[in-house]
């Protein structure tokens, strides 16, 4: 095989060819670091230099390298969640997943450019430069995975690793035309994760098909003793097979699938295209009701705010990255936060820290974590008329670069569809869905906490029959 | 609504400095995103319980023993400024008041 | 003119004795040099989590317990945010409104909550340095930060510092005793701040407080919060206000100064800590800080005193832990009267080894359980028995040879030896002999001290007394 003909293969048929003997596991590799280190669209934030030690005998991904999203921490190599303050900055240690699928023998690629601290849904809040969509570089990847799905839908990587906190694995994954998943909270491990928002974020796959993604994910879901929050999965992630959704029924809440909420035209007519497709193959469809869905972009910009402003004030300039003098203690803490973190971050911050301080409490944090209960409240019912609840991923497709950069508000709007599982915890997949305007639209089905095998086998039917051409998606990139 | 002095008095608390056309344009952003997000105060959440985590777990405890600790020279690899095997800080009295 | 009454009450933070620190595997720091006790937790380094340590809850279960505390059987970790150099996350975990424990009383104090948070690290002044130009530098050490604490806040229910005082070293011989802490307050392992206020003398409502920080030794405390109840007093007299506000004493110039830089108020933004789930108290937790409880210094002090030990010396040898094991250590080595025992260790031996622990003295429980017995059989005079005490503190040894050995028996020989003696003291002290027989018997003290320097100690003072009046014909 060429180089080029390697990594047009998915990364389970590179696990295949490895495993047959068709194909080396260094030959793989470096195909994809010479692809990842002339990547045009500013998606890496580092490539590896040299090839990775041989993985183990036997060791189930066979050495098909995994391209990572810059928050994960990897021990030696820069680690700095897009943002200026953590420049250069590389950790004594490697994230529990990272570590994970290393073992596995995903070795890593790359670290993938990002929103600074996973904050934005355009990739145009890192600090080290924007990242250029794949389908039309005038356009954004979405973020705040951007560089991870642009990697992977550019073919300059198999597959990769995103976090997801309101929306940033599926929302890129939708804007780029790849496969992203949210799993439930608490399946993944998060130690190593730098954080955004502690009680949302979520490690997820972005992958070219859903039989990658099944396979990503099988080797990071793990309860992990570095982590509190994370439980695990009970029992293994299976590659979905099933072609029918016969006797499956799909709920459409009104509150998310309405053009009268923003939607845009071209993305209620991919969404609707799907549905009917899912009826051919035996799903019944249906409107559901989720009530406080339209307040969950409220409850969500004051939970993960709130958190951020107090996971981001380590960044003081004492112990790791940058610093900026200016006398005092109080002056050398506000200089070095002032000029190391960008606009939105502070933004964030600002909000944040408003919505906690002493007289807002109740009226903001405390209220949101109860419309969080409700919103859970409103999913936990649902699923018991239905099996899944299915949406548009995003409202619109890929939009210009510096669009929306001066208006938070619209740019806080691309979460609509996708927040409101990431209140409820629940595992959420994006899948490609046909094109709007030459731009790839995303279809979000979710299920109930753990119903990720369901959910994957649901996505892979309605994958095969949306029969989402890999390469003429190809063709453009 | 955030005012200037909102704003300032929160930028103190986050230790942000925020010129003055910061000052101006974050206080209309904020106000913007609060308006929205005021609309939370208009659901009946009386007999609501709060969610603080959404997969209900306990304890999570870890037994007492001692695990290696780092190289102090890897502690401090990463530090801007050291001196005398410690992180290196501008003092803090240098801030306090008189009193 | 008005009478002023102080009220007190405490806040005491308690390192407690786990193998590691409150978060993360790293070990607790005995003056270690700096930063070689850390790891990416406990340096708060990017994508770090916090994991519980079960000994540091069950410890504060055991402190619950020993305090008589509800026992939340669902308490939960909050951050409270706030920025200094040796608080690496920019927060502190710590419990809020749903703590490990609440009420709860000892002896005339009740609690009010306890719960657990993790220590600061140690910030040092490092001077001028010439990497910052002409300002002052410190360095931060993170091996303490993490280390395990439990917060005790009382009620204010102290009416003076010397009861404040007395009250804290109950406190540590209760927590000494549950061996959950050193507690040792020069070395930080104990600290207390007080919340003072003074209202005049029959109002019930409480004067604005102050909050008096850290004050590192008993003596500092009780003199900390008498002069700050000074300065509220002279405050008041003069037709000033209190304000509420943190206040440093420094023992060396006895002044109070404000601890409040030029930062605004503090405004902690307290909300549940999102990286940490519920500590739910189970059963099973329950049994094992039950079964781990020692026997407390009030339930030991109620028990000395029914064995017959006096409320005073009963106190003193349940408070101070080792003193009581002291006790009952000789108590069983001889079978000895309790009383009699416990008068000698309250009393001279406490009056030889001062502050420090007898059972690491030369003076072995059993040593002093014999001598003890030596003077209930009246074979060794009191006075001599005290210089035999001496001579067991300076170089330890058995008592009964060490009277043998000085010859510090009482004589033997009864009259025949005693009576030449206190013949000769009669003579020698006529005037004393004549008050005696005019009926004033205390000019008998000049006849027994000349037979006591005659015999260097050994006579038995009540047979020198008979032989005396025998003597005079009384
Ligand atoms: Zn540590």
């Amino acid at each position: 095989m060429s180089a080029t003909d390697v990594t047009l293969l998915t990364a389970a048929a590179a696990v295949d060819a490895i495993e047959r003997g068709e194909l080396s596991a260094g030959e793989l590799f470096e195909a994809y670091r010479a692809a990842a280190a002339g990547d045009e669209l500013n998606a890496y934030l580092w490539v590896a230099q040299d090839a990775p030690a041989p993985v183990r005998e036997g060791a189930p991904l066979a050495g098909v390298p995994l391209a990572v999203k810059d928050l994960f921490c990897t021990q030696g190599v820069p680690s700095q969640a897009g943002s200026r303050i953590l420049e250069g900055y590389r950790p004594p240690y490697t994230a529990s997943v990272v570590a994970e699928l290393a073992a596995a023998g995903a070795p890593l690629l790359g670290k993938t450019n990002q929103d600074e601290f996973a904050m934005g849904s355009s990739n145009e809040n890192s600090a080290f430069g924007p990242v250029l969509n794949p389908w039309d570089r005038t356009r954004v990847p979405g973020g705040s995975s951007g560089g991870s799905a642009a990697a992977v839908a550019a073919g300059s990587a198999p597959w990769a690793l995103g976090t997801d906190t309101g929306g940033s694995i599926r929302q890129p994954a939708a804007l780029c035309g790849i496969v992203g998943l949210k799993p439930t909270y608490g399946t993944v491990s998060r130690y190593g994760m730098i954080a955004f928002a502690s009680s949302l974020d979520q490690a997820g796959p972005l992958t070219r098909d859903v039989t990658d993604a099944a396979l990503l994910l099988r080797h990071m879901v793990a309860r992990d003793e570095r982590d509190s929050t994370s439980i695990g999965f009970p029992g293994e992630i299976a590659l979905p097979a099933s072609e029918s959704l016969e006797g499956i029924r799909l709920g459409v809440p009104e509150e998310l699938s309405d053009e009268g909420v923003g939607i845009e035209r071209g993305i209620l007519d991919a969404f609707n295209a799907t549905l009917r497709l899912a009826e051919q193959l035996g799903a019944t469809i249906e409107t559901c009701h989720l009530p406080h869905a339209p307040h969950a972009l409220s409850a969500y910009y004051v939970l993960a705010p709130a958190e951020a402003s107090s996971n981001l004030a380590r960044y003081d300039g004492v112990r790791y990255g940058a610093r900026v003098e200016d006398g005092g203690l109080v002056g050398m803490y506000t200089r070095t936060r002032s000029e190391g973190f960008g606009r939105e971050v502070k933004r964030r911050i600002m909000l944040g820290t408003y919505s906690l301080s002493s007289g807002y409490y109740d009226a903001y944090y405390g209220r949101a974590q109860r419309v969080r209960t409700k919103i859970a409240d409103d999913f936990r019912a649902a699923f018991e008329s239905f099996d899944f609840v299915v949406t548009p991923t995003s409202p619109s497709v890929a939009f210009e670069l510096g669009a929306k950069t001066s208006d938070p508000l619209a740019m806080y709007l691309n979460d609509y569809c996708t927040v409101p599982m990431s209140l409820a915890g629940i595992p959420a997949i994006s899948i490609p869905n046909g094109l709007s305007d030459g731009l790839p639209t995303g279809f979000q089905l979710c299920g109930p906490a753990f119903s990720e095998n369901r959910v994957l086998e649901a996505a892979y039917a309605l994958e095969q029959a949306i029969g989402f051409d890999e390469l003429a998606r190809r063709a453009r990139a | 609504m955030i005012d200037r002095e909102q704003v300032l008095h929160v930028a103190r608390l986050a230790r942000l400095e925020l010129t003055d056309e910061e000052v101006g344009r974050i206080s209309a952003e904020l106000s913007d995103v609060l308006g929205h997000i005021e609309k939370i105060g208009e659901l009946d959440l009386d007999d609501v319980p709060p969610t603080t985590h959404v997969v209900e777990v306990s304890n999570a405890l870890r037994p007492d023993i001692v695990e290696p600790s780092l190289p102090r020279e890897v502690a401090l690899a990463n530090a801007p400024a050291v001196a005398a095997s410690g992180f290196l800080v501008p003092s803090p009295q240098a801030d306090a008041e008189p009193s | 003119m008005t009478e002023f009454e102080p009220v007190i009450g405490l806040e005491i933070h308690v390192q407690l004795s786990t193998r590691t620190k409150m978060f993360c595997g790293c070990a607790l720091s005995f003056g270690e040099p700096p930063n070689t006790l850390t790891c990416p937790v406990c340096l708060g380094l990017p994508g770090t989590l916090p994991r519980a340590n079960a000994q540091a809850i069950h410890f504060g279960l055991m402190i619950g317990l020993a305090l008589g505390s509800d026992l939340a059987p669902r308490s939960i970790f909050h951050r409270k945010n706030y920025f200094y150099p040796d608080l690496p996350k920019g927060y502190q975990i710590s419990q809020y409104d749903e703590p490990l424990c609440r009420g709860g009383q000892l002896g005339e104090v009740r609690i009010h909550r306890v719960h657990l948070e993790e220590d600061a690290a140690k910030l040092v002044h490092a001077g001028s340095s010439g990497r910052i130009h002409g300002s002052d530098a410190s360095v931060v050490d993170f091996n303490r930060g993490g280390t395990p604490l439990a917060e005790i806040v009382t009620e204010p229910d102290l009416r003076s510092a010397a009861q404040a005082r007395e009250w804290l070293t109950l406190l540590r011989t209760t927590l000494r005793r549950l061996g959950v802490s050193d507690v040792n307050m020069e070395e930080g392992s104990l600290r207390c701040d007080a919340n003072i206020s003074i209202r005049p003398v029959g109002v019930t409502e409480l004067g604005t407080k102050t909050e008096l920080k850290n004050m590192n030794s008993f003596r500092f405390l009780e003199r900390g919060i008498n002069a700050e109840i000074a300065r509220q007093e002279a405050l008041l007299r003069c037709g000033g206000q209190v304000v509420q506000q943190t206040l440093h004493f420094d023992p060396q110039t006895e002044r109070i100064t404000s601890l409040r830089s030029k930062e605004e108020a503090h405004d902690y933004r307290y909300f549940p800590e999102p990286d940490l789930v519920p500590v739910a108290t189970s059963e099973q937790m329950l049994e094992a800080a039950r079964s781990a409880m020692p026997e407390l210094p009030a339930a030991r002090e109620e028990r000395l005193q029914s064995l017959g030990v006096s409320a005073a010396s009963a106190r003193q040898l349940a408070w101070r832990t080792e003193l009581g094991d002291y006790f009952e250590a000789a108590l069983a080595a001889d079978g000895a009267e309790p009383q009699p025992l416990a008068n000698w260790i309250c009393n001279e031996l406490v009056a030889r080894v001062g502050e420090d622990d007898p059972n690491a003295s030369k003076v072995t429980p059993d040593a002093l359980a014999k001598l003890v017995a030596l003077v209930r059989q009246k074979a060794v005079t009191i006075g001599n028995a005290k210089l035999v005490l001496d001579r067991l503190v300076a170089d330890g040894g058995d008592p009964a040879a060490i009277v043998e050995a000085e010859g510090l028996g009482v004589m033997a020989g009864g009259d025949d030896a005693l009576d030449p003696i206190v013949e000769a003291a009669l003579a020698a002290n006529a005037d004393a002999a004549e008050k005696i027989r005019g009926g004033n018997m205390k000019a008998i003290g000049a006849i027994i001290g000349h037979v006591m320097r005659e015999t260097k100690g050994r006579a038995d003072g009540a047979e020198v007394t008979r032989i005396v009046r025998q003597k005079l014909g009384l």
